[in-house]
């Protein structure tokens, strides 16, 4: 058998080798992935190539809407008067809590003007749709259908009719990228409903439920129990329901208590959001006078 | 009526007619779009990388024309469009692109079922790429399910070399006449 030869004969000018080409382009990824990681000077190329792919984006959209407006073409009239009627009742029912609602906020208002506290939370609430979720495997995000055109800002909360469902993260000029609660080491501040224990939600990623970290096994938590945002970390406002506890584990001989919480809101599901209004700037934590940030800061305040 | 080759791969003495680079182009983009086709669940596990599998396709067929260089450019597109870390897909495209490159002359021996086992070998090495890359940078390990769709594009490789190869043999068989 005649042995074929890997090598393009020389009259072929092929430019550099495939090796040379995968070293370098190798090379260059690997840079890229370091650079994205640490320092995330790269912002600006994604927001470029993420405009030149938005049409590619609604063209694959499509034929989903297509689909949608055909569908509620052929919706029937009783269908739609009996959604109505339906509506109209849930609405009535809902009034006294709004309206009640309406009151606590003036009276909140006034006292926080009486106590010279700033408003917590500013800017109009913004309805937006789901595009699609985020096919990473690694990761749990979604895309929103209004970006930085809309108004949207970087670390407004995401909510849907039931709860919290994640935080802007990413906004692109005609979109936005929510990262779910249900992200590996996505964090929120919850405070148990019943018990007003506060603690920290840490999501696990895909296909695993979230837990609250760090949790005494005697604190006062149940199966069952609601978990409210506390809203101390100035990103969620206070009172959003967010998760239910699915199980506590007290095991003696551990530190901590393992408890598990299930998200209410369809986290995965809803295609209607609403993304809330950003919180106000909260002030800076004082610094501790022990220890500080960096050398040269502490060496100015002691020579001052 | 003009007659049409038959839906089945060119026999090895087929001569095949030159692609034309805005088919490849096209077909880039439309597997592009198949990527972005918005998906959930069971779906979203099936979903095979539409373009990683054209990519493939064309990387062997005309490497002369699709090689890393694109490969790493439409990897670039993906990272923005998945919005994982940059550099992640470009360096598997990249990789997968070489690896086409360096394994074509023996895959284009055999059967197209057969030439499917070894493209399943090739993109299930580009997923564990990304899976590596993903995983060093602190992610989680996915489900055994992560798999699952580099196998279901194997499965499409005989239908997609079949349509791809279709454009070029369609002339072919109309000239003869």
């Amino acid at each position: 058998m005649r042995h074929i030869s890997v090598e393009p004969p020389p009259f072929f000018h092929r430019g550099p080798s495939p090796f040379a080409r995968l070293a370098f382009f190798g090379l260059l990824s690997l840079a890229l992935l370091f650079t994205d990681t640490r320092y995330r000077y790269l912002e600006n190329v994604r927001q470029v190539v993420a405009v030149a792919l938005y049409p590619l984006q609604r063209v694959v959209q499509l034929p989903g809407e297509a689909l949608a407006h055909v569908a509620n073409y052929f919706s029937s009239q009783k269908e739609l008067a009996g959604d109505n009627a339906a509506l109209k009742q849930q609405l009535l029912a809902e009034a006294p809590v709004v309206q009640g609602h309406q009151l606590l906020q003036q009276e909140n208002a006034r006292l926080r003007a009486l106590l010279n506290v700033e408003k917590r939370f500013q800017g109009a609430t913004i309805a937006a749709e789901v595009l699609y979720s985020g096919r990473d495997p690694f990761t749990q995000k979604l895309f929103v259908d209004k970006g930085e055109s809309a108004g949207v800002q970087p670390g407004q909360a995401v909510i849907d009719e039931v709860g919290v469902v994640g935080q802007v993260t990413r906004v692109f000029p005609y979109m936005a990228e929510v990262t779910l609660v249900t992200d590996k080491d996505h964090a929120v501040p919850v405070k148990v409903e019943r018990s007003g224990v506060r603690s920290v939600m840490y999501g696990a990623g895909t296909g695993r439920l979230p837990e609250l970290r760090f949790l005494s096994p005697n604190v006062e938590i149940q199966a069952g129990d609601r978990l409210l945002t506390s809203g101390i970390d100035g990103t969620y406002p206070a009172g959003l329901a967010v998760a239910q506890v699915v199980s506590v584990e007290r095991e003696t001989g551990q530190i901590f208590a393992r408890v598990t919480c299930k998200p209410l809101a369809g986290v995965e599901k809803s295609p209607h959001l609403l993304i809330l209004g950003r919180a106000a700037a909260i002030q800076q934590r004082p610094e501790e006078p022990a220890e500080s940030d960096t050398p040269r800061k502490g060496r100015g305040r002691r020579r001052g | 009526m003009p007659h049409l080759p038959s839906f089945a791969y060119a026999r090895p003495d087929e001569i095949l007619l030159p692609v034309k680079p805005w088919f490849v182009i096209l077909t880039l983009i439309l597997g592009l779009i198949g990527n972005l086709i918005p998906v959930s669940g069971v779906a979203l596990t099936l979903q095979p990388d539409f373009l990683a599998l054209v990519l493939l396709y064309w990387c062997i067929q005309e490497p002369r024309m699709i090689s890393v260089g694109m490969a790493w450019c439409l990897g670039l597109l993906m990272d923005v469009a998945d919005a994982t870390v940059f550099g992640q897909h470009a360096l598997a495209y990249a990789v997968l692109a070489y690896a086409a490159e360096y394994f074509r002359r023996r895959v284009l021996r055999f059967p197209l079922w057969q030439q499917a086992a070894q493209v399943a070998v090739l993109l299930l090495f580009c997923a564990a790429l990304v899976l590596l890359v993903r995983v060093v940078g602190g992610a989680p390990m996915p489900r055994w399910t992560y798999a699952v769709g580099p196998l279901v594009g194997a499965l499409l490789w005989p239908v997609l070399t079949i349509l791809l190869q279709w454009p070029q043999r369609l002339r072919r068989s109309q000239a003869e006449r």
